[in-house]
């Protein structure tokens, strides 16, 4: 029996039917790590005995009649800004290298009450800051797709172990398109869900009114059941809210035949590539076919998008990130003369080029002097961005986005013009600034033969909508195989 | 000559609420625990770790500022102050300053030249920082996280105080109110209350405000007083010599009496605050604002008036009575177990205010049953015991909290009237002095009293000394 060809509910649903146990997937799993590592680097951490230890936990709940989840005994990769209690979570930082957390994530404990098995931990860009996973303290991830390119951030690590078939599905975060971007680039599919519906407690922050923790798996169903043990309210978490939906997974009902899908025409007109054009073309056809009613209309104010993003994320970064300072835990410097130089120091040694980066600029919005010509203003902006998508909610159920405005870039030619990346981030980062919840699918390959996301929007706490358009056009859409699943044709 | 100057004060009062629980997490808030026994991943600014408000402390603080006159806000919302100091785990501070909870009040201070009123700015709810400890020893510095977290008020007042006593009867208003409302205990010296000076001097008759300072480590209120009487002297002298007042950071040595600057306006920190993306904003109703003033106790003045109209004190006993809260408590359960509140008074006023100087006690500091008391005062009542007995049983009450009927029970310090026993003793008394007993007959009376006082020497005090009498003149005139 090959798992891989597996999805993670089909997984969950042999695990249940005890034609594999737990332990089974377990080394399963770490076997394809095993293998794929060398060529992909999608983890940080493999969590070998904590995987045998909660497997045995899961097996021995199921003798009880626990653990009846659909997803019980599947194992799952964990972005390394999470924490899970006694497992390093270094946010691919120096300064959090010898860092162990002492308790777990609110999410890793939903999961791990459904029985699922955390494996491992995945690179990401330093403290989820970067589109490319090469910010990364301990080096790039490498796109399964090609070697050359990379797998998009922050969530590489996450997507591109979910494409190298070494996982059958993750956790990454998403502040600003960090899971929807890499997911597009890698060929998997990626959730980001409204804010507030998914615990922050045990993510370590990034921009704290944007961050949302989010499933990514080989596909819509994947997602939505992972999505359906995450979501809720944590009293540990003032900023999560109430559930509204029982269930998120409503496919089976009339299709999308007569939904009203608007594209923000904006999107279509400059810097977005041929490939990535044709494709998300290709993709609204075959919506359409179903029956969609697809419409291009202004959402307006796109261009203050990106630099009311970098304003607030920097921003809250820049305070989030000033508990690093060696005096408590993670990284010190050595050889210093008293308080302010251990933390200049530490600090200095310890971040990465990008983190400074945003810091100096979080800072630098926030100063006195600036502060209402900087931040309050990104504010505003923010909330007519909210407004305007308000707006186009009234008219349209979902709306439709390319994931990114080209495929992967080559390894090593993004770092060295940081706006021309920040840039990049044009299609996800307004979604974060209006909460919306956000699924990226893969629609087709590029010349390079590289993957196009397209991008699902749905209104605030409107999952279900938007879970059910994006699984109607994967539907529609036909088989779309990784390269490990393309491998095995060839076989 | 030196022209006339006065000086214009406001204050910035840091009050600790007696909440069982910190403001974000659920660590206790308990005193005196061994470092870092009390903290959690919030408290202690782990990466991840979120903060959550405590409903209690926007009670306390709806609470503090309805007493204070102040308009509360529907919505407020926290803000971060970002600095680094290792007491500070998370380098920031989550406070208010854009939308504080209570803004625009006043309250009423006495002083030997008549009651005034100090505005208040504004309240504010913030948290505590840890506490840093420098071991010369080692050469080391060492931090404990219990206090991180432990909710504070800072109530702002404007520059409406002149001189040092204005300030003390501020102070000590604040205090009060805040031990009324049972939000804070206020101990200057566990430091649950404290305060940072902000001063200036202007010639007298001007409506400018001259330069402040901002003075810091004062931690009594004699320390309050001496740094006003020498902040104000210096920025006097410096104005005379012609040269400007520095907008500063001062920080107040009480041993040396002088202060010296610790930054001053040009290096002063830059807090860039922005309000706090973790904690939504703070919904204050008007139906949760009429739930707290329904609650709200009897403050110091209302319940010195009670005690006046209820028990018939005098209102300088009330005003000593209602000087703590604690005090006022312990008072009005004695007086209302007795029923005997004029005698309760009576110790309270005499014998406790005794013992108490005696030991340089805070009123705080006095831990008795009142139970204990209620029950000597009954016994005194019923003349079961006497004067002397009941002084003595007082001060062990005072100090050890004794349980007076038991004690006196097995210490055999009941007044006896047992007649029988009384008239043996008396017999007694009057076979062994003759003499005595020769001059009673010849119409020295005077010798009565030498007999009571040998029958009482030999009941030790305890006989009942009409009982005596009575029985000694029955006596008498038999022999």
């Amino acid at each position: 029996m090959d798992f891989r060809e597996l999805t993670a509910l089909e997984l969950g649903k042999k695990i249940k039917n005890r034609e594999i146990s737990a332990r089974e997937a377990v080394k399963y799993t770490l076997e394809q790590i095993e293998k794929k590592e060398k060529s992909c680097h999608a983890f940080l951490h493999v969590m070998e005995k904590y995987a045998y230890a909660q497997a045995r936990k899961v097996e021995e709940g199921q003798k009880e009649g626990r653990f009846q989840g659909p997803l019980a005994g599947v194992p799952i990769a964990v972005k390394d800004n999470i924490c899970i209690k006694g497992v390093p979570a270094t946010c691919a930082s120096r300064m959090l290298e010898n860092f162990v957390p002492t308790y777990t994530a609110e999410a890793v404990r939903r999961l791990e009450e459904a029985g699922m098995i955390p494996i491992g931990k995945t690179n990401m860009d330093e403290f989820a800051m970067g589109s490319t996973t090469e910010t990364s303290a301990f080096g790039p991830t490498y796109n399964p797709w090609n070697k050359n390119h990379v797998p998009g951030g922050s969530s590489g690590g996450s997507c591109a172990a979910v494409a190298s078939g070494e996982v059958l599905c993750a956790l990454g975060s998403d502040t600003g398109g960090s899971i929807r971007q890499p997911s597009g680039h890698c060929g998997v599919t990626g959730l980001k869900p409204t804010y507030g519906s998914v615990s922050r407690y045990g993510l370590i922050a990034y921009g704290s009114s944007l961050d949302q923790i989010g499933p990514i798996g080989k596909n819509v169903e994947d997602c939505t059941a992972i999505l359906e043990i995450l979501a809720g309210k944590d009293e540990k978490d003032a900023t999560s809210m109430e559930r509204k939906e029982e269930t998120y997974a409503d496919f089976d009902g009339e299709g999308i035949c007569g939904m009203k899908i608007g594209i923000p025409k904006e999107y279509l007109m400059e810097g977005i590539a041929e490939g990535v054009k044709s494709e998300f073309m290709e993709a609204v056809r075959v919506l359409t076919e179903q029956g969609a009613i697809v419409e291009f209309f202004s959402l307006g104010l796109v261009d203050y998008t990106i630099p009311a993003y970098y304003i607030i994320a920097s921003a809250e970064a820049s305070s989030n990130l000033e508990r690093f300072d060696g005096v408590k835990y993670g990284f010190r410097s050595s050889g210093y003369e008293g308080l302010h130089e251990m933390y200049k120091k530490t600090r200095s040694e310890g971040f990465g080029a990008e983190v400074k980066r945003r810091i100096m600029l979080g800072s630098f919005v926030l100063s006195s002097g600036y502060y209402d010509a900087y931040y309050l203003k990104a504010l505003r902006v923010k909330g007519m961005i909210q407004k305007s998508f308000q707006k186009a909610f009234q008219k349209y159920d979902v709306l439709l986005a390319p994931a990114a405005p080209d495929t992967a870039p080559a390894i090593g030619t993004s770092l060295e013009d940081p706006l021309k990346m920040y840039l990049g981030d044009i299609y996800t980062v307004a979604v974060n600034l209006a909460g919306l919840p956000g699924i990226s699918v893969p629609c087709g390959l590029d010349e390079k033969g590289l993957p196009v996301g397209i991008q699902f929007i749905g209104d605030c706490f409107q999952e279900k909508q938007m879970l059910r358009a994006a699984r109607a056009y994967e539907k529609a859409r036909g088989d779309f195989l990784l390269p490990y699943e393309q491998d095995r044709e060839g076989e | 000559m030196k022209q006339e100057y006065e000086t214009v004060i406001g204050l910035e009062v840091h009050v600790e609420l007696a909440t069982r629980t910190k403001i974000f997490c659920g660590c206790s808030t308990r005193f005196g625990a061994e470092p870092n026994t009390q903290t959690c991943p919030v408290c202690t600014g782990m990466p991840g770790s979120l903060p959550v408000l405590n409903k209690q402390v926007v009670e306390f603080a709806v609470a503090a500022g309805l007493a204070a006159n102040c308009k509360i806000r529907n919505v407020c919302k926290f803000d971060r102050k970002n600095y680094f100091y290792p007491d500070n785990p998370q380098n920031y501070q989550i406070s208010q300053l854009y939308l504080p909870i209570c803004y625009d009040g006043w309250v009423e201070i006495q002083t030997e030249s008549g009651t005034k009123k100090v505005r208040i700015h504004e309240m504010h709810m913030e948290e505590d920082a840890g506490k840093l400890i420098h071991d010369e020893w080692e050469d080391c510095s060492l931090v404990d996280y219990n206090r991180s977290g432990v909710p504070l008020i800072e109530i702002v007042s404007e520059p409406d105080m002149r001189n040092a006593e204005e300030v003390i009867a501020y102070l000590e208003k604040l205090r009060m109110m805040m031990q009324y409302l049972g939000v804070s205990d206020c101990k200057l010296q566990e430091g649950s209350m404290r305060a940072d000076v902000n001063l200036s001097v202007r010639k007298a008759g001007s409506s400018e405000l001259g330069t402040r300072t901002e003075m810091k480590n004062l931690n009594s209120f004699k320390a309050i007083a001496r740094a006003i009487e020498g902040e104000k002297e210096r920025q006097i002298e410096l104005l005379e010599a012609g040269k400007p007042v520095i907008q500063e950071t001062r920080r107040w040595d009480d041993n040396k009496e002088s202060s010296r600057a610790m930054r001053s306006k040009e290096d002063a920190k830059d807090y860039r605050y922005f309000p706090d993306p973790d904690l939504p904003p703070v919904l204050v109703s008007e139906e949760w604002i009429a739930q707290i003033k329904s609650r709200q106790p009897q403050l110091r003045e209302e319940k010195a008036a009670y005690f006046q109209e209820e028990y018939g004190l005098s209102s300088y006993d009330a005003g000593i009575l209602t000087e703590s809260k604690h005090l006022a408590d312990l008072f009005e359960e004695t007086a209302v177990l007795s029923r005997q509140p004029k005698k309760a008074a009576n110790w309270f006023m005499g014998e406790l205010l005794r013992l108490r100087k005696e030991e340089g006690m805070e009123p705080e500091e006095i831990q008795f049953t009142p139970g204990h008391l209620s029950d000597l005062i009954l016994m005194q009542e019923r003349g079961e015991i006497n004067n002397q007995t009941a002084k003595d049983v007082f001060k062990k009450i005072f100090k050890e909290d004794l349980d007076p009927i038991p004690y006196i029970e097995e210490h055999h310090l009941k007044i006896v009237k047992d007649s029988q026993m009384i008239s043996g003793i008396v017999e007694e008394v009057l076979k062994q002095n003759p003499d005595s007993v020769e001059q009673y007959r010849n119409g020295k009376e005077k010798v009565m009293g030498f007999f009571v006082g040998q029958v009482m020497k030999k009941t030790k005090g305890k006989a009942d000394p009409a009982e005596v009498s009575k029985c000694l003149k029955e006596k008498l005139a038999e022999f």
